[in-house]
């Protein structure tokens, strides 16, 4: 075959899927996609513009840098500090907060290091080192893996230097490391919308909750324009604004799992 | 380019050709080795331009390699071959080599022939009249490789003779074949000799031999030990190893 | 051990509803790896057959490089396919990224070595047979490649066969540059992926069987074709 009818063929292939003008692209966390929070909201956003989107599910780490990268029209994460240095960088218009949940930290019924009902987690954190028992770290430089770097920071414990032996890091999405933490009995911290709609929970709960400091804000940023001119930044817009709208922000503390609301809209007046 | 190739199928059965031009051949000094062993020992060869020269000798003699270096196929370690004027890799394509176990590809046997026909630009129209000379008509749809022994080699016959070449080199072709079938070669050979193609036959069958060969060489230690007419040869082979094969051979 | 039994009855249930973001899961699956298949086939091939009849210098290096290509990790030639189709890199123009043309793109690319090298062993073998009758036809590279490729069809469906399923067990390189976006580049593997990061161990291992029993039809319609080859002595 001759190179021409290759590149006819994939033409062939790609087109009927190919985004159309009108689509646009959302990086997001894998913590909004997998709590199923866009199945909720993108058909109420299409049925009332007629935009599709489309959503690319990675950690916050990776979703930046698809964004600076270009390939993508909104960013959607949780992870404050680098998403004001991807705006003043200049790759985003602008950084609006969106909603929150908060983080949890999940363990086995046994509990080893007996931290079930605390709501203060620095000492949670403590009790969990000095009784070495397992934690399964995102280590992935997602949003939640630097909330939680920055909450150990916090404690007298640098867990790095137990990585490998109780501290795990398992360098995956929030799901896989819930899989792995359940799977080796270790301590994990989640979102809590992952958390309520996660399916392999076994025998493990919710042990601390409640602390101030594992509050997770997540923010959206539409990408510049002038940094990538190939956005759909009309697109991008009217998909902000819709989520920081009274119509967005309400649809959001509408989606609901197991009877439980998983974000609280929190967008500024 | 002869006449045969411009007149098409009818060739095959038409009259005696003008003898090709690809004669007289000239071999002197042959030497080939092969594997660390001497195969082809400064051996010096002349043909002249008709019949069928069937080679004898003995296993290991050399006979199927000199026909590949005959034929262009395998390149001396020395030694000159001298096909009237032209080197053996420059006229290949007006040769054909019928091979011991034919090759046959893994196709009807219409597809082989037309394969051949294809591969000089020849019109595929030929196919019938060859398969119908070599006594396949019937079988064109039938995948060759399901062939008897006999029938494969008559394929293997009908696709050297597509090409109308002014040599055919046959190595052994009817070696561990029934009665019946060698009959039915030879026919097919000694056709082609009468329509005017140089026919260069190696074989084991003295019998064979004797109903072919217009001319007998006797290779014998890498060298031409013997070269004589056929029945010349027959009536008393002058080398000690030429009548010892020929006496192994009537015994058999 | 429970869990087995339950994907067994949610692969059943999947597959006997027609459900039809499972069809469409699917029929992206096949698609773009069928299509990643030809197009490995069109560029593997030639090489294979090329480097199988051939004798050059540094033939022995190239065969190295062939076989080694084979292990490609789908990560690492998902990342290359990601740098080279993202807006930024070089064909961003193209627009091909979290396209279903770039998870073509990255498993060709996967799977191209494995055809060449594999194709270059059975062309090899099955040229050792016809050398000699091709040369004493005189037949150019071309045309020997040409008629090599079609004689050994049937062992080059196995080979193709053998690409087919690498790329369509994959998940690193389609997860990279397809994004796995629902209803546009999601394929099996990346929905199995996705199925576990929700801990939905019995979907996931559900998906799982419905691509092991795809495969299985695709095998067996090669393997019945191969075998129709086999009593025509075509193989």
């Amino acid at each position: 075959m001759k190179p021409l009818h290759l590149a006819a063929l994939l033409c062939a292939v790609s087109l009927p899927s190919a985004a159309l003008a009108d689509d646009i692209l959302v990086q997001s966390t894998t913590s909004t996609a997998n709590s199923g929070l866009y199945d909720h909201l993108l058909p109420i956003f299409a049925k009332a513009t007629g935009i599709q989107v489309n959503v690319v599910a990675v950690g916050t780490g990776q979703a930046i840098r698809n964004a600076r990268n270009c390939d993508g029209d909104v960013l959607l994460v949780h992870a404050k500090p680098a998403e004001e240095k991807f705006v003043a960088d200049g790759f985003g218009a602008s950084r609006t907060d969106l909603m929150y949940n908060d983080f949890v930290i999940v363990g086995p019924a046994a509990d080893p290091a007996a931290v079930a009902g605390m709501d203060d987690v620095q000492p949670a954190l403590e009790k969990i080192a000095a009784a070495q028992a397992l934690f399964a770290s995102r280590g992935d430089d997602s949003g939640t893996h630097k909330k939680e770097v920055s909450l150990w920071g916090a404690t007298s414990v640098d867990p790095a230097n137990a990585s490998g032996d109780w501290y795990r890091e398992t360098g995956s999405g929030m799901g896989a490391t819930l899989n792995a933490g359940i799977g080796m009995g270790a301590y994990v911290m989640t979102d809590r919308a992952t958390w309520i709609s996660f399916k392999n929970k076994q025998d493990y709960k919710i042990l601390v909750e409640g602390d101030a400091d594992l509050f997770n804000q997540y923010g959206v940023i539409p990408v510049s324009a002038e940094k990538c001119p190939s956005v759909n930044i009309e697109g991008a817009q009217a998909f902000a604004d819709w989520l920081l709208s009274d119509d967005g922000q309400a649809a959001i503390a509408d989606y609901e799992v197991d009877g439980q609301q998983l974000f609280f809209p929190n967008a500024p007046d | 380019m002869r006449e045969a190739i411009i007149h098409g199928p009818e060739a095959l059965t038409a009259g005696a050709v003008p003898a090709s031009n690809l004669l007289p051949l000239r071999v002197r000094g042959l030497c080939l080795t092969l594997g660390g062993r001497r195969i082809l020992n400064s051996l010096d060869l002349d043909l002249g331009p008709a019949g069928c020269t069937v080679l004898l000798g003995p296993n290991g003699a050399g006979k199927t390699q000199l026909l590949k270096v005959l034929h262009g196929l395998l390149e001396p370690d020395a030694g000159e071959v001298d096909w009237n004027g032209a080197a053996p890799g420059q006229v290949t394509s007006r040769q054909a080599l019928v091979f011991q176990k034919p090759v046959l590809l893994r196709r009807s046997v219409a597809a082989n022939v037309d394969f051949v026909l294809k591969s000089r630009n020849l019109p595929r129209a030929r196919r019938h009249a060859l398969l119908d000379h070599v006594g396949l008509g019937d079988k064109a749809r039938q995948p060759a490789r399901l062939l008897s022994g006999g029938e494969a080699q008559r394929l293997a016959l009908a696709r050297a003779l597509a090409t109308e070449p002014e040599v055919l080199f046959l190595d052994e072709p009817t070696a561990s074949l029934d009665p019946a079938s060698v009959n039915r070669i030879e026919e097919i050979v000694l056709k082609a000799v009468r329509n005017g193609t140089r026919v260069i036959l190696v074989t084991h069958d003295i019998g064979q031999a004797r109903r072919l060969a217009d001319e007998i060489v006797f290779l014998h230690g890498g060298r031409v030990a013997e070269q004589a007419a056929a029945d010349r040869f027959f009536a008393g082979p002058r080398t000690p190893a030429a009548r010892a094969h020929v006496s192994g051979g009537l015994v058999l | 051990m429970q869990d087995m039994g339950e994907a067994l009855a949610v692969a059943m249930t999947l597959v006997l509803s027609g459900d039809g973001d499972l069809v469409e899961i699917v029929g992206l699956s096949l698609r773009v790896s069928l299509t990643a298949t030809v197009a490995a086939c069109a560029i593997g091939l030639p090489i294979g057959a090329l480097v199988a009849t051939n004798r050059f210098p540094g033939r022995g290096a190239v065969l190295v490089v062939m076989n080694a290509l084979m292990g490609l990790p789908p990560v690492v030639v998902g990342l290359i396919v990601y740098l080279h189709l993202s807006r930024a890199g070089p064909l961003g123009f193209l627009g091909l990224l979290y396209t279903p043309a770039a998870m073509i793109i990255a498993q060709t690319i996967l799977i191209a070595p494995i055809v060449a090298a594999l194709s270059r062993q059975v062309i090899e073998d099955m040229h050792a047979e016809y050398a000699d009758h091709f040369r004493s036809l005189c037949l150019n590279t071309r045309q020997t490649v040409q008629a090599l490729l079609w004689d050994a069809r049937y062992a080059l469906l196995t080979v193709a066969l053998a690409g087919f399923g690498r790329a369509v067990a994959e998940v690193g390189a389609v997860m990279i540059v397809g994004g796995n976006i629902d209803h546009m580049t999601r394929v099996m593997t990346t929905a199995i992926a996705l199925e576990t990061s929700k801990g939905d161990l019995p979907l996931a291992l559900g998906l799982g069987i419905v691509l092991m029993i795809l495969a299985l039809g695709v095998n067996a319609l090669v393997h019945s074709l191969r075998l129709t080859a086999v009593r025509q002595a075509y193989a």
